[in-house]
């Protein structure tokens, strides 16, 4: 390796790092806005998934597209969001990236590619296969990956569209982040067979990759990527990975389906932000006292985004029926 | 003028537009070279290849949604489902998705996709392939919907609806295919929200969607034999409802009948009574009336089916009702 390929491999890791640093701490901040009362409605923690996004959107352009789940946030920053406009739309603010009509689950940020989370599981699924649809047809080399949890994995939407992907080859990657739970369920509990022989049945190349390390989900996802846009998708990833929260931000007394010696297993051993902290020390790529200013600065940004969308102002109440209908010139 | 038939002016509509703009697809299922079951779709395959006339799987939620996500991203895709009776498959990816995404995103994605279907009852199919089911999704916020009553309308009208931004459903009747029209042989669009006169009248207002125009022309003939004038409406695109029409309409004529193809409980019909009775009140010497098919699944035998959808017979009769002050 030359030494320009290890500064370039050196900053991607650290950008990397970054990535999944600043989605821990977006999402700290979410619930402790939940918690104290000053978010409306409710949310979906990412914390514990984080390299699954990243080390999928790191691989990725802007006009590459993303489609997204309740469980969103994670996917959202990955792609490029800001965490102004997203705390905005938390909190139904005018400056969120949907004016506050969407909020949580249903974030968008088009100018990053992200089609958007989406509240009905397993609901993005047609979407992502349309957008990879649509770059085929137009003669672009996007390549659009659908993001869905397992539980998705049980409704029939997902067979129908990866039966056309795969006839028509699209370019598209179904990234299936299996956290152990559907909802308040064990996954064991609702999913008949392996995840990945669902999408071997219609003749889809699928693998399975450590959801918590990221090196190796982006090399994997990398090369996939890579392959779509030369013509040979679809592609299918299960990702073993782990939410540290409950299904959501309220679902706190959860040891009727999990239990707490499970949760700080996966806290102590593997953290994917400080499993690949570790190694980039190991590795000589930073010293601690690099990651420690990431996390300072980052959590400072977080801060002061929470901040700054507390005091934004709400949409005008003009803003109610507006944007029913698109204009048509 | 030249005629053609319902199905020749859909077809050209399609044509005409796909020739226009490359981003124009068509999908569904046999919509290649089986033209669908209808034969609308035929000979498009032949002209704009398979890349652009997309034979599915019978998948409907699987294609709906593809379209969603394709018009999201830069195409404008023509969705074929072949009986309007399917739309109860399809209605996540059309109701929570197509129809939100613009306002969920305050503004920022588009979905504009048109969903060619079709309705009307008479065809011996039985339950589950006769339901005239509009209102389902002119409830749903975000949604246009376009009720086609002749070639001339089915062209001009799918012909605005794959221009427009939005998600556009269009019910077509299925009985029409055959149906010939005066239709223009140079382009013409027509626009949404824009009422059609039938037929001018004095003594009472008809407001009918799709195949009901001709129900109600034909009781309007009758009609005139007793020396009644109706005046008959048609709305040609239910969202959005042009009421100012409607309204002028029966503040003349003082009666009104809204014939609909759909259960007459909660639906088409329902609406555009209440709108009446709210607006021109006050100009009323008559109830309001709606006549609507049977709150019934629409049955197999013909000797029961002719019994569930309005007719000609039954809304001259209402009409005479009205007019003599017997409801």
């Amino acid at each position: 390796m030359t030494n320009q390929e290890t500064e370039a491999n050196s900053a991607a890791y650290v950008r990397m790092y970054r990535q999944m640093v600043r989605i821990r701490n977006f999402e700290d901040q979410a619930n402790q806005l939940y918690l104290s009362a000053k978010m409306p409605g409710l949310t979906h923690m990412y914390s514990g998934e984080e390299a699954v996004a990243v080390g999928i959107c790191e691989t990725l352009k802007p006009t590459d597209k993303i489609t997204s789940t309740h469980r969103g946030h994670g996917h959202c920053v990955a792609k490029g969001a800001d965490f102004k406009q997203m705390f905005c739309e938390l909190l139904g603010k005018e400056e969120g990236y949907c004016r506050g009509k969407g909020g949580s689950m249903h974030i968008a940020d088009q100018s990053n590619g992200n089609l958007g989370a989406n509240a009905i599981v397993g609901g993005s699924m047609g979407i992502a296969t349309g957008a990879a649809l649509s770059a085929k047809r137009l003669g672009k080399d996007d390549v659009t990956v659908c993001f869905f949890g397992d539980g998705a994995t049980a409704q029939g939407l997902m067979y129908e569209v990866m039966n056309m992907a795969a006839l028509w080859s699209l370019p598209i990657i179904y990234a299936c982040e299996n956290n152990g739970y559907s909802e308040y369920t064990k996954t064991d509990e609702i999913a008949a067979g392996s995840i990945t022989g669902r999408a071997e049945a219609f003749g889809i190349e699928a693998f399975q990759v450590d959801g918590q390390d990221v090196l190796a989900v982006n090399e994997l996802t990398q090369k996939l990527v890579d392959r779509c846009r030369k013509g040979e998708g679809p592609f299918f990833i299960e990702l073993e990975t782990y939410r540290y929260h409950g299904h959501h931000v309220g679902d706190i007394n959860r040891t009727y389906y999990r239990t707490k010696e499970e949760e700080n297993e996966w806290h102590a051993t593997r953290d994917p932000i400080i499993n690949f902290g570790k190694w980039l020390i190991t590795e000589g790529v930073v010293v601690q006292d690099e990651l420690d200013e990431i996390q300072t600065e980052i959590k400072a940004d977080a801060t002061e985004a929470v901040a700054y969308a507390l005091e934004a102002k709400y949409p005008d109440e003009s803003e109610v029926d507006m944007h029913v209908f698109a204009e048509t010139p | 003028m030249r005629e053609i038939t319902l199905s020749t002016a859909v077809n050209e509509a399609i044509a005409e537009e796909m020739r226009r703009d490359e981003t124009i697809f068509l999908i569904g299922e046999d919509v290649a070279e089986a033209g669908t079951p209808f034969k609308i779709t035929a000979g498009l395959v032949e002209e704009f290849g398979t890349d652009r006339v997309i034979d599915t799987p019978i998948s409907e939620p699987g294609f709906m949604g593809i379209s969603v996500g394709a018009a999201m991203t830069g195409s404008r895709p023509i969705v074929d489902l072949m009986f309007g009776d399917f739309l109860f498959l399809v209605m996540d990816q059309l109701c929570n998705q197509a129809a939100k995404t613009h306002y969920m995103s305050g503004g920022k994605l588009n979905v504009p996709l048109v969903l060619r279907t079709n309705m009307g009852a008479t065809r011996r199919s039985a339950a589950q392939h006769s339901q005239s089911l509009h209102a389902l999704v002119a409830h749903i916020p975000g949604l246009k919907v376009v009720m086609p009553s002749s070639a001339y309308e089915a062209k001009g009208l799918l012909k605005t609806a794959i221009r427009d931004n939005n998600p556009v459903v269009i019910f077509e009747d299925k009985l029409m295919y055959q149906d010939k029209a005066p239709v223009p042989e140079e382009e013409f669009l027509i626009p949404f929200g824009v009422a059609s006169v039938k037929r001018e009248g004095e003594d009472i207002t008809f407001v009918a969607t799709s195949s009901m125009v001709q129900v109600a022309e034909k009781a309007a003939d009758m009609l005139a034999e007793i020396g009644i004038s109706a005046e008959v409406i048609d709305p040609r695109t239910i969202v959005p409802l042009d009421e100012e029409t409607i309204l002028n309409s029966v503040r003349k004529t003082s009666r009104a009948i809204v014939v609909d193809e759909g259960h007459q409980s909660y639906g088409v019909c329902a609406e555009i009574a209440s709108i009446i009775s709210e607006k021109a009140f006050y100009h009323l010497d008559a109830p309001v009336m709606r006549m609507g098919a049977m709150d019934v699944p629409i049955p197999f035998s013909p000797a029961l089916e002719d019994l569930t959808v309005p007719t000609p017979e039954r809304v001259f009769e209402m009409a005479r009702m009205s007019v003599m002050g017997e409801l």
